[in-house]
C-alpha cells in the first residue's frame, strides 16, 4: 500500500486535515503527528522534500503557511508523490480559487471529498482535476 | 470565501480557532461532545440535516486528537439516508472514524451491499469507496463477486470502475481466495486494454498487488503494460486532463513500471525490445527544465524507469547509462535529486560489477555525508555502508569517525554500529581495527553498545600480536580526564588481561596501572565494578613477586567490597580475596583467558535486527549477502598473521606445567575451558542468544564462576596444583613424543555423563566434545582445535562404529590452521540396543611426528534413556506382566564394589535410571525405571530392582526387566559394569593417576573400568 496518511498542518502545527489510510488509534496518531510535525516544520527550504521516520517516508511540501506531509511506504516513489501533493493542491484551487488554509479549514468536507476522489486504500485512484471535482461540484448544484 | 452551508459547523470551528491556547480548546470541545452527546440521546427529535451536521463535528473534533467514544451510530446510521449529502457524510465519516473490525460495520453490511448493486451511479461510488477505505474479512466475502461484476461491466462507467478496481484490491487483500486466479488473469489482461486513464490507474494498482503475489497467473498482463506505457511515452491517445505539465500522467507511467518490476524477466523479444526503447527514451530524453513541477514529475518517471532497468538487468550499456545518471544526480545542488541519486545508488549497489564505477564518486559521497540535511546524510551513509570494502575501508571509517563528533543524537548510534561493524569486516590490520573501536569509545561511548567492546575484547584475546598494542593503547585512553565509563571497562578489561606486557614501560607499572583504573572507580556504575575487581586481581597475579603494599591496597578493597549489597561485587570480592591468599592458586585460576571460539559477529546480526526503515535494512542484507559469499573477513581476522608469534601463553592450560598432572586438574581445567572456550554454546543456540553469551564469559568470568560451581572441589584442586607441581614437570620434558594430557580413559568416563568437555587434549590438540540427545537421535560436535602456532596436517578422523550404531561425521578437513578450532558435526543414531562403543580413529601430523589415538565416543547405551519416574500403581502391574526370562532377567552379582545405599541411587540416577525411592517395601533395596531409544525399539520402558545385602556389600541381586529381550540383557550387563570390577577405591581428588601411554590404543570396549571418585565427583 503505497500511502499511509495524508496530512495538513499549519506552520503552527495545527492540524488542519487528517487522513489515514491505515487503522492508529488516537493516541498513536497524536503522538505520530506531533513527531512529524516537529521534524518537518524545523527543516528549511533549502533542504529536501523527504525525511525518513520509524518506517514511514514522510513526503512533504509547504505552501504559504500551510505543510502537506503524506507518508509512504519507503519504497514509493518519492517525485510522484510530491507532485500528487501539487495536483491536490492546483484541484483545492480550481475548486475554491485562490486556495488558503482558512477554505480547508471551514469547509473541512470538500476537502475530504476531493482528497477522497483522488485517493483510495492508499493508492491513487484519480488524477484529473475535472473528474475529481465533478461529484462536489454536483452537490453544489444540488443545494 | 464562502462559510459552508453548515452555519453550526462554522461556528464551532471558528471558536476553536480562536481558541488562545490548548487548554481553552479543550473546554470548547468538551462542551461541544456534551452538547452533540445530549442532542443524539433523543434522536428522533434530529433532522437529518441536524444529525450530518453534528457528525461533521466529531470529526473535526476527531481530526483535532481529540477521542470520540460515542455517536458512531449516529455516523453509521447516515449511510441508510436517502439523500445523497446525508449518505456522504455517513460514508466519509464512517471511514474517518471506525476500523475495520467495528461491531457497527457489520450492521451496514447490507447496506452498502444495496448501494453497490444499486442503480445510482453516485451511492455505487460512495459504498465502494467505504469498502475500498475500511472493509474487512466479512465485506470481502460477501462482496467481491458484485465489485468483481462492476469493475468488468461494459455498461459501467469508468467513474464507478475504478472506484470498484481499488475495492477489489482491498478485498483481495483481506482475502485473497476471493480473487479466483484462472479467471481473472484474463480479465485482468482485457481490463489493461481500458482507454479511460482513470481506469487504467486504479487497475494498475490493482494489477501491482496481484503479480506481487503471483506473477505466473498474470504472465500475459505483461505486453499489454509494455503497450499502456508505450501509449503514455509517445503521448497517443491522452487527454489533456490527464496530462502534467505536459507529461503524460506521470503517475501512471510510474504505476506501470513499477508492476513490471515484478516480473522476473522479459522473454518475448518484441516487447523487450519495445520496453527497451521506451526505457531509452526516458533515459536520454529526460532534461532539468526551470518548471519545478514539471521537472519533478518526469524524473519521478525517470527514477522509476532505473529502478526497471536495474531490476531487469539489462544491458551493459544502459547499466553504464544508468549509473553515469546517478553519479551526475548526486552531485547536484537540488537536494530532491541529490538524495534520490543517493538512495537509487544505494539499490544499485545490488547490480554486481558496477560496484568499482560506483566507487569512483566517493568523495563526491562523502561531501553528502557532511550535508546539512539530515536525510541527505542518512542516505550518504548507507550508501557509503553499503559500498565498502577492503579497498576504501580506512577511508571511509574515518569519514564516518569525523562525522562521528558532530552528528546529531539520532544518527550516533547507528553510525557507531556501522563503523564497528565496517572496521571489523575490512580491516587492514588488526591495530587499526583496536584504533577504530577505541575512538568510537571515545567519541560516542553512549552510543556504543556492549557488543562493540566484548568483540573488541574477543579480538585482542585472540591475537597475541596485539595485546601489547591494545594495553598501551588503552594505557593511553586512561590518562585522558574525563572518559566514558565503557572505555572504563574495556581499558580495564584489557589492562588486566594484558597490562602485564607493558610491565617495563613508564607509567606502566603494576601498581600505576592500578592506581590509574582505581581513580575511575568512583565514578563507574554497579554493573562495571565487578570488571575493576577481575582486573586487580590480575595485576596482582601478574605481580611477581609480590608486592606487599600494593597487595594490601588491594586486599583492602577486596575487604570493602565483600559486604557490598550487590552479590556479583560481593562475590568476586570474597573469592579474589580468598583466591589471592592461596599464592600459586591465583596462578592458575586467574590465567589468561582462553581463546573465544571463531563466532559471527554479533554486530551483524544486531545491525540486522535494528528496525531503522527499510532501505537501510536492504543495504544491511545486501552487505551480509556479499559476505556470505566472499568468506567472512571476521575469521579470517581471527587467525594470526604470518609473521611468527611470540611465545607468549596462550592458554592457560599449555602455560601451567602442573595442570596437566592431576585428574582434578584436568577437570577444573576443563571447566576453564568450557566456560570460555567452547563454542558448542553459540552455536547451538538461536543467533538472537549471541549477547547473552557474549556477556557471559566476559561479565562473568570464568574463573570465579568455575570456584563456584565446584566449590567442594576448589581446595583440593588449589592442593593438587601446589602438591603436584614440582613432581609431574620432569614428566612434561619429555619431549618429542606426543604425550596426551590427562587421562584418556577418565574423560572418556566424564563425558559418559555430560554432554560436553574435552574427549582428548594433547600439546598440540584439544578434541573437545559437544552433544544433544533426542529419543534415539545424537548430534555431538567434534571440536578440533590446533593449540599451536603452526598447522596440523593429515588430519583424519575415522568413526569406528559398531554394528547398532548408524554415524555419519561430516567432512573433517585435512589441515587446521594455527590457533583455529574447526568442528565436526557427527549424527548418530541408535538401531537397537547394544553396550559396545563407537571408537574415533584420529590421526594427525605435526612436523615429522605423526600422532594416532583410538578414542572411544561417548555415544554409550545410557545416553539413550529417557530418565522416567513412576508410581507404585504404574510399576506393578509392568512389573508383573513382564514375568521371567527373556523379558526379566535376575542375576546375583558379586564382586561388586561396595557403595552405600545413597551412592548407588545417585549413581543409578546420573546414568538416567530414575530411582523410585520407597517404592519397594525393604529399604535395601533399589527400584529404578527408564525409557530407552532406539529404532528397533523405539521408546520402551525399563525396570530395574537391585536387592543389596547389608551383611555383604559386595554382592547383590539385579532384576532388569522390559519388552524386549535384547535390552533386557544389555542393560543388564550395562549395570552390572557400573556395579562390578571397580578400580580400588580411591579418591579421584587426591590420586595422581599414571599418564597413559602415547597414542593408547582402544582396548575391546567390553568391561569398564568406572571410577566411583569421579562419578561422584560429577555428581556434585
Amino acid at each position: 500500500m503505497g500511502i499511509r496518511f495524508v496530512l495538513m498542518v499549519n506552520k503552527q502545527g495545527q492540524t488542519r486535515l487528517a487522513q489515514y489510510y491505515e487503522y492508529l488509534t488516537i493516541e498513536e496518531r497524536r503522538a505520530l503527528e506531533g513527531e512529524i510535525v516537529r521534524k518537518c516544520l524545523a527543516r528549511t527550504e533549502q533542504q529536501c522534500s523527504f525525511v525518513e521516520h520509524r518506517n514511514y517516508k514522510i513526503v512533504y511540501r509547504r505552501y504559504a503557511s500551510l505543510f502537506f506531509l503524506v507518508g509512504v511506504d519507503d519504497d514509493e516513489n518519492e517525485l510522484a508523490i510530491l507532485e500528487f501533493i501539487h495536483l491536490l493542491v492546483e484541484t483545492m484551487d480550481r475548486h475554491f480559487g485562490n486556495v488558503c488554509e482558512l477554505d480547508i479549514m471551514f469547509h473541512l468536507e470538500k476537502a475530504h471529498f476531493m482528497l477522497e476522489e483522488m485517493v483510495m486504500n492508499g493508492c491513487v485512484v484519480e488524477t484529473s482535476k475535472s473528474n475529481i471535482l465533478t461529484p462536489i461540484q454536483l452537490m453544489d448544484k444540488a443545494s | 470565501m464562502a462559510l459552508s452551508g453548515m452555519r453550526g459547523l462554522s461556528v464551532f470551528i471558528s471558536d476553536i480557532r480562536n481558541c488562545q491556547n490548548k487548554e481553552q480548546e479543550r473546554l470548547r470541545v468538551d462542551k461541544e461532545l456534551g452538547n452533540i452527546r445530549t442532542r443524539f440521546k433523543n434522536e428522533k427529535g434530529l433532522t437529518p440535516y441536524e444529525k450530518k451536521k453534528y457528525v461533521w463535528k466529531m470529526l473535526y473534533i476527531h481530526m483535532l486528537g481529540y477521542d470520540v467514544d460515542f455517536g458512531h451510530m449516529e455516523a453509521v446510521s447516515l449511510i441508510s439516508a436517502p439523500k445523497y449529502p446525508e449518505k456522504q457524510v455517513g460514508y466519509i465519516v464512517t471511514s474517518c472514524l471506525l476500523n475495520e473490525n467495528h461491531d457497527f460495520l457489520r450492521l451496514a453490511i447490507n447496506t452498502v451491499r444495496n448501494d453497490i448493486i444499486g442503480r445510482n451511479e453516485t451511492f455505487q461510488c460512495l459504498a465502494l469507496t467505504m469498502v475500498g477505505n475500511i472493509g474487512g474479512r466479512e465485506f470481502a466475502e460477501s462482496l467481491a463477486p458484485d465489485v468483481q461484476k462492476l469493475l468488468i461491466s461494459s455498461s459501467c462507467r469508468p467513474l464507478v470502475r475504478k472506484k470498484a478496481a481499488l475495492c477489489l484490491l482491498r478485498l483481495y487483500r483481506k482475502n485473497p481466495d476471493v480473487v479466483n486466479v484462472d479467471g481473472w488473469a484474463d480479465r485482468m489482461a482485457q481490463l489493461m486494454d481500458e482507454r479511460d486513464l482513470g481506469v487504467l490507474t486504479s487497475s494498475m494498482s490493482l494489477l501491482v498487488a496481484l503479480v506481487s503475489n503471483n506473477h505466473e497467473a498474470y504472465w500475459s498482463c505483461l505486453p499489454k503494460c509494455v503497450k499502456v506505457l508505450e501509449r503514455l511515452a509517445r503521448n497517443q491517445d491522452v487527454p489533456q486532463e490527464y496530462t502534467y505539465y505536459g507529461i503524460p500522467s506521470p503517475w501512471l507511467q510510474v504505476k506501470t513500471m513499477r508492476a513490471l518490476q515484478y516480473f522476473p524477466t522479459i522473454e518475448d523479444p518484441n516487447t523487450r525490445r519495445s520496453l527497451f526503447e521506451v526505457l531509452q527514451r526516458i533515459l536520454m530524453g529526460t532534461d532539468v527544465v526551470k518548471n519545478v513541477n514539471k521537472n519533478n514529475a518526469s524524473h519521478a518517471v525517470l527514477f522509476e524507469a532505473l529502478a526497471l532497468v536495474m531490476h531487469l538487468d539489462a544491458e551493459k550499456e544502459m547499466m553504464s547509462q544508468c549509473v553515469a545518471l546517478l553519479g551526475k544526480f548526486i552531485a547536484v545542488r537540488e537536494p530532491n535529486i541529490r538524495y534520490l541519486g543517493l538512495e537509487n545508488m544505494t539499490r544499485m549497489l545490488m547490480v554486481t560489477d558496477v560496484q568499482d564505477i560506483i566507487k569512483r564518486h566517493q568523495a563526491q559521497i562523502i561531501t553528502s555525508l557532511k550535508d546539512p540535511d539530515i536525510s541527505i546524510r542518512r542516505r550518504a551513509l548507507d550508501l557509503l555502508y553499503g559500498m565498502c570494502d577492503v579497498s576504501n575501508a580506512k577511508d571511509i571509517v574515518e569519514e564516518l569517525l569525523q562525522y562521528l563528533s558532530t552528528a546529531e543524537f539520532a544518527m550516533r548510534e547507528e553510525l557507531s554500529l556501522k563503523a564497528a561493524i565496517l572496521a571489523e569486516k575490512f580491516a587492514p590490520d588488526l591495530s587499526w581495527y583496536v584504533d577504530v573501536i577505541l575512538q568510537l569509545i571515545d567519541k560516542a561511548g553512549d552510543f556504543v553498545s556492549d557488543d562493540i567492546w566484548f568483540r573488541v575484547v574477543q579480538f585482542v584475546t585472540n591475537n597475541e600480536d596485539l595485546q601489547p598494542y591494545a594495553a598501551s593503547k588503552a594505557r593511553e585512553y586512561l590518562d585522558k580526564p574525563a572518559i566514558h565509563e565503557t572505555m572504563v571497562k574495556v581499558s580495564a578489561y584489557i589492562l588486566g588481561e594484558f597490562g602485564h606486557l607493558l610491565a617495563r614501560r613508564p607509567g606502566c607499572g603494576p601498581k600505576e596501572l592500578f592506581g590509574i583504573i582505581h581513580e575511575k572507580l568512583p565514578s563507574i556504575s554497579t554493573s562495571s565494578i565487578p570488571i575493576l575487581l577481575s582486573t586487580y586481581a590480575k595485576i596482582l597475579m601478574h605481580t611477581q613477586p609480590p608486592d606487599p603494599e600494593l597487595q594490601s591496597q588491594i586486599w583492602t578493597i577486596f575487604n570493602k567490597y565483600g559486604s557490598c549489597i550487590d552479590v556479583e561485587i560481593q562475590q568476586r570480592a570474597v573469592e579474589y580475596l580468598t583466591l589471592s591468599s592461596k599464592g600459586a592458586a591465583l596462578m592458575d585460576i586467574l590465567a589468561e583467558m582462553p581463546k573465544f571460539p571463531e563466532r559471527q559477529s554479533a554486530l551483524i546480526k544486531k545491525a540486522e535486527d535494528t528496525e531503522i526503515d527499510t532501505a537501510e535494512q536492504s543495504a544491511i542484507k545486501l552487505r551480509a549477502q556479499q559476505q556470505a559469499q566472499t568468506s567472512n573477513a571476521l575469521v579470517v581476522t581471527d587467525q594470526p598473521t604470518s609473521n611468527g608469534i611470540p611465545p607468549a601463553n596462550q592458554l592457560g592450560l599449555v602455560k601451567m606445567p602442573s595442570i596437566s598432572s592431576t585428574v582434578d586438574h584436568d577437570s577444573a581445567g576443563q571447566e576453564l575451558s568450557l566456560e570460555n572456550g567452547t563454542s558448542s554454546k553459540v552455536d547451538s543456540q538461536p543467533p538472537a542468544d549471541l549477547l547473552s553469551d557474549l556477556l557471559g564469559p566476559l561479565a562473568i568470568e570464568g574463573p570465579p564462576s568455575s570456584s563456584v560451581q565446584s566449590q567442594p572441589n576448589t581446595n583440593s584442586v588449589l592442593e593438587g596444583a601446589a602438591v603436584e607441581a614440582t613432581a609431574i614437570v620432569p614428566a612434561g620434558e619429555q619431549a618429542n613424543s606426543v604425550q596426551p594430557i590427562g587421562n584418556i580413559a577418565e574423560r572418556f568416563h566424564a563425558l559418559c555423563l555430560k554432554d560436553s568437555g574435552v574427549l582428548y587434549e594433547d600439546p598440540y590438540i584439544q578434541i573437545g566434545i559437544k552433544a544433544e540427545w533426542r529419543a534415539h537421535h545424537g548430534r555431538l560436535v567434534l571440536f578440533l582445535g590446533n593449540k599451536n602456532t603452526s598447522s596440523l596436517a593429515s588430519v583424519q578422523a575415522i568413526i569406528l562404529p559398531p554394528s547398532h550404531l548408524k554415524t555419519e561425521l561430516s567432512l573433517v578437513p585435512e589441515t587446521i590452521p594455527p590457533r583455529a578450532q574447526v568442528q565436526c558435526p557427527l549424527e548418530v543414531i541408535n538401531l537397537h540396543p547394544s553396550r559396545d562403543v563407537a571408537v574415533l580413529d584420529f590421526s594427525y601430523k605435526f612436523g615429522n611426528d605423526m600422532a594416532n589415538v583410538k578414542l572411544r565416543l561417548p555415544a554409550v547405551l545410557n545416553k539413550f534413556l529417557q530418565p522416567l519416574s513412576v508410581s507404585a500403581e504404574e510399576f506393578f502391574p509392568q512389573w508383573r506382566s513382564l514375568s521371567g526370562p527373556p523379558l526379566k532377567l535376575q542375576e546375583v552379582v558379586r564382586g561388586v564394589k561396595p557403595l552405600p545405599l545413597l551412592e548407588m541411587a545417585n549413581l543409578f540416577n546420573s546414568y538416567r535410571l530414575t530411582i523410585s525411592p520407597g517404592l519397594d517395601p525393604n529399604p535395601n533395596n533399589l527400584v529404578a525405571s527408564t525409557t530407552f531409544y532406539s529404532e528397533s525399539t523405539r521408546a520402551m520402558l525399563c525396570l530395574i530392582r537391585i536387592e543389596t545385602d547389608p551383611a555383604d556389600r559386595t554382592q547383590l541381586r539385579m532384576t532388569v526387566a522390559s519388552g524386549d529381550p535384547t535390552l533386557s540383557f544389555e542393560l543388564k550387563e550395562f549395570i552390572k559394569e557400573l556395579l562390578v570390577s571397580l578400580p580400588p577405591a580411591t579418591r579421584a581428588p587426591t590420586q595422581a593417576s599414571p599418564m597413559p601411554p602415547v597414542a593408547q590404543p582402544v582396548s575391546v570396549p567390553t568391561v569398564e573400568s568406572n571410577d566411583p571418585g569421579a562419578m561422584l565427583a560429577a555428581l556434585l
